[in-house]
């Protein structure tokens, strides 16, 4: 059967089951969007390329499925590195496809022309520079293949102009995937998983360190399995909330910089750790030279480049988590370690003394008491898309997830401007699913212009503005580690509500802790999307936390100072 | 995870494509990894090259290294054959200056060094050598009093002893090849 490049592009997606695509036309992939009217794939118009493919992020993170983002050449190219590089950082299997101009003006500083798959050759897991027709459905079919093979990632076609109007013979299975090489196989060898047992059945204070790898390989019930029938705890980083229900008592939390004060002591304690499908970035170690360093340590990763990058491990067993977990979990004894467990509760009563949420209500709103009504309020069972902040850590520490894929959040690349369009695409991906979107008042104004994107689609988010009237994350590191020169994060912004309004969105605004409730659930209510501005406090801080580089152990806790100052008022 | 510096060889074999070249200088570009010397060229495979990157890096750094290498897509086989008995050479042609009363010495220090003299004209000439990087450098260093006008070195190339071909099933540790590679020294 003969056809165009640009029908080739979406007879592919079609057969590839992508139900949309998130984009933006333009010259040099105008062919593209000609035959798009031909096929059954619904496109998104976003209102800018950025929010283009965190919308394919969201999808993905929120379904599984790789997620697809269209731009032209040029500034439509240029302007995806962001969403490119957030994919990349966070391991979510994104396929972005761009127009080029044509192969002859290439290298010509033709208009809109730039070198996209030079740029993005170090954010992306592989990218094409496809040039004939016939190079289309075999690149694109491998590109699927790429992007959410072994550990997931962004993978960028890039379609020159030309090539979308050539024709060619269009076999499909012609165009399936070579194998160009064997897949990284890495034999497991018998002396590793019983060293890795050895370790394991011997351990007296075992910690599960549980990362998104358990999602992306669907272990779930092999960590749970593995953590009852062990009785070990299990801290979460970012990205693993979700991986392990919050409710369950082995869960500790989690982990880090903005992890609770016992979650980390009980790391540093640890005398083994089981890093399940997690990278020890720098957030989650503090000061490596002393992280949890009586513990021996077991790595299971599906990445080799992750094994010694920053924490030497005793046992690397290399490959996907959950067939690696059903080759252990036989030989896992069942152990009763409850004075570790013990040792671990009496640590956290501290902890919760000070505890933000234990407060009176005083007339200070705290993002933390709107969040914690959030999941109150939504039972749990929203899906959570956060911006990137102090919020962002408040939801990490208040809404408790019971299930995998239900907070979507920028944790590698931390880009602020991801929530809305991330949200977005997650609800494509889940329809029936409640979605929210908490935001910054400084990230939601990056990407504030979805919002058109949202009303056109008629896509029903809800959007909770934490508005605190500064980058209050910086403000943090400014007033701790700065001594309080606030430079450039004081913040000014518009009327959030009316700006919903312009929008045609019901835009509500909150400055007291009695309005929180009846807010949300007036939100809740109307069917399509609203927003809520929470006026918070103003100069409100995340605790605990572990400054960048200290000793994980060595935390700022939550002052009581807070908590008479409080008080008094 | 030692700091200590030492030369690491890598050889690659990759799809003979554009830009794969570029992928793989990246990953040393971006952690800031000098290469020292680099040579690509055909297999014996239609479509696949080789190439055999040199580079000044730490054992954890030469780890990470193999490890990304070989996460790229057209790298076929990546392997580190630093501690595996190896055979590496590179050539060299140096245009050195000729005076009348050098000639004679000159043709007979590049005997010693079992070079060959690939042009000969009135004010200068041509030498070839093959060779290890050291051995090379140890002839630049006796011509270099003569007067060197130009010199040009290919990058190191290297094969591994014996019909075990590369590929990235060795199941020897590090260890054992580095105990392997002393034993090969001692005969």
């Amino acid at each position: 059967m003969i056809k165009t490049g640009a029908e080739i592009i979406w007879e592919c997606l079609e057969r590839l089951e992508v139900e949309q695509v998130f984009g933006y036309p333009g010259g040099a992939i105008l062919p593209a969007y000609d035959a798009m009217t031909k096929y059954n794939v619904h496109h998104v118009l976003v209102r800018h390329e950025q929010g283009a493919t965190h919308m394919a992020d969201g999808y993905a993170r929120a379904s599984g499925k790789v997620g697809v983002a269209l731009a032209t050449s040029g500034p439509g190219a240029t302007n995806m590195v962001t969403g490119i590089a957030t994919a990349m950082m966070d391991s979510s299997p994104i396929v972005c496809i761009t127009g080029q101009v044509g192969s002859k003006l290439i290298g010509s500083d033709a208009f809109q022309e730039t070198d996209i798959t030079g740029i993005t050759l170090p954010i992306t897991k592989h990218n094409y520079l496809v040039t004939r027709a016939d190079e289309i459905a075999p690149s694109l079919r491998e590109a699927f293949q790429i992007a959410a093979g072994g550990r997931p990632g962004p993978v960028l076609v890039d379609i020159t102009k030309d090539a979308q109007n050539g024709k060619c013979e269009f076999d499909w299975n012609a165009a399936a995937p070579k194998t160009r090489r064997r897949e990284p196989v890495h034999f497991i060898e018998p002396h590793e998983l019983s060293e890795a047992l050895d370790l394991i059945n011997s351990a007296r204070r075992p910690v599960i360190l549980a990362g998104h790898g358990i999602i992306l390989s669907g272990a779930l019930a092999e960590v749970l399995e593995f953590a009852e029938r062990a009785s070990t705890p299990v801290a979460l980083t970012l990205l693993g909330i979700g991986a392990f229900p919050a409710s369950h008592p082995l869960c500790l939390g989690m982990m880090g910089m903005h992890g609770e004060a016992w979650v980390n002591k009980a790391i540093q304690e640890a005398d083994l750790l089981l890093a399940f499908g997690m990278r020890f970035d720098d957030r989650v170690t503090g000061n490596l030279k002393t992280y949890a360093s009586a513990a021996k340590k077991i790595h299971i990763e599906i990445d080799p480049a992750e094994i010694n990058k920053n924490v030497h491990v005793d046992v690397p067993l290399i490959g996907d988590l959950r067939e690696v977990l059903q080759h252990l979990l036989p030989d896992v004894e069942r152990k009763n370690r409850s004075a570790w467990l013990d040792q671990i509760e009496s640590s956290k009563q501290d902890s919760a003394v000070r505890d933000i949420q234990n407060l009176p209500d005083n007339g200070h709103l705290y993002a933390a008491h709107v969040i914690q009504d959030l999941w109150h309020q939504t039972g749990g069972n929203a899906v959570v898309v956060t911006d990137v902040g102090q919020h962002q850590m408040w939801e990490a520490q208040y809404y408790h997830h019971e299930k995998p894929r239900t907070l979507i959040t920028s944790g590698g690349l931390g880009t602020m401007g991801f929530a809305l369009p991330a949200a977005i695409g997650a609800k494509f991906a889940r329809p029936d699913a409640e979605v929210w979107v908490i935001a910054g008042d400084g990230g939601f104004q990056m990407t504030m212009s979805e919002l058109a994107t949202v009303v056109q689609e008629k896509i029903e988010v809800k959007i909770a503005i934490i508005n605190n009237g500064f980058l209050g994350m910086v403000r943090q590191w400014q007033e701790f580690f700065y001594d309080g020169r606030y430079s450039s994060t004081p913040l000014l912004s518009p009327d959030f509500a009316k700006i919903a309004d312009a929008f045609g969105i019901p835009g509500y605004t909150v400055r007291t802790r009695n309005n929180v409730v009846p807010t949300i659930d007036a939100a809740r209510r109307h069917s399509g999307p609203a927003l809520i501005n929470f006026q918070v406090g103003q100069e409100d801080s995340v605790f605990p936390m572990v400054p960048a580089g200290a000793d994980l152990d060595a935390m700022i806790r939550r002052p009581s100072v807070l908590v008479e100052r409080t008080s008094d008022v | 995870m030692s700091e200590q510096l030492r030369q690491h060889t890598f050889v690659l074999y990759v799809e003979d494509q554009p830009g794969v070249l570029n992928r793989v200088a990246s990953l040393f570009r971006r952690r800031a990894y000098n290469i020292e010397s680099l040579a690509v060229g055909h297999t014996e495979r239609p479509g696949v090259s080789r190439m055999t990157i040199v580079s000044l890096i730490s054992e954890g750094a030469a780890q990470r290294v193999e490890a990304n290498l070989y996460k790229l897509v057209n790298v076929l086989s990546v392997e580190d054959v630093t501690f595996i008995p190896n055979i590496a050479r590179s050539l060299a042609l140096i245009k050195v200056q000729l005076l009348e009363d050098s000639r004679r010495e000159l043709l007979e220090i590049i005997g010693v060094f079992r070079a060959r003299v690939v042009d000969l004209g009135p004010d200068s000439l041509i030498s070839e050598i093959t060779g290890t990087e050291d051995k090379i450098q140890a002839l630049v260093e006796v011509l270099r009093p003569f007067g060197i006008l130009e010199m040009v070195r290919t990058g190191q190339v290297a094969m591994s002893r014996g019909v075990k071909r590369l590929t990235n099933e060795d199941s020897r540790t590090r260890e054992t090849l580095v105990l392997e590679q002393a034993a090969s020294q001692s005969v």
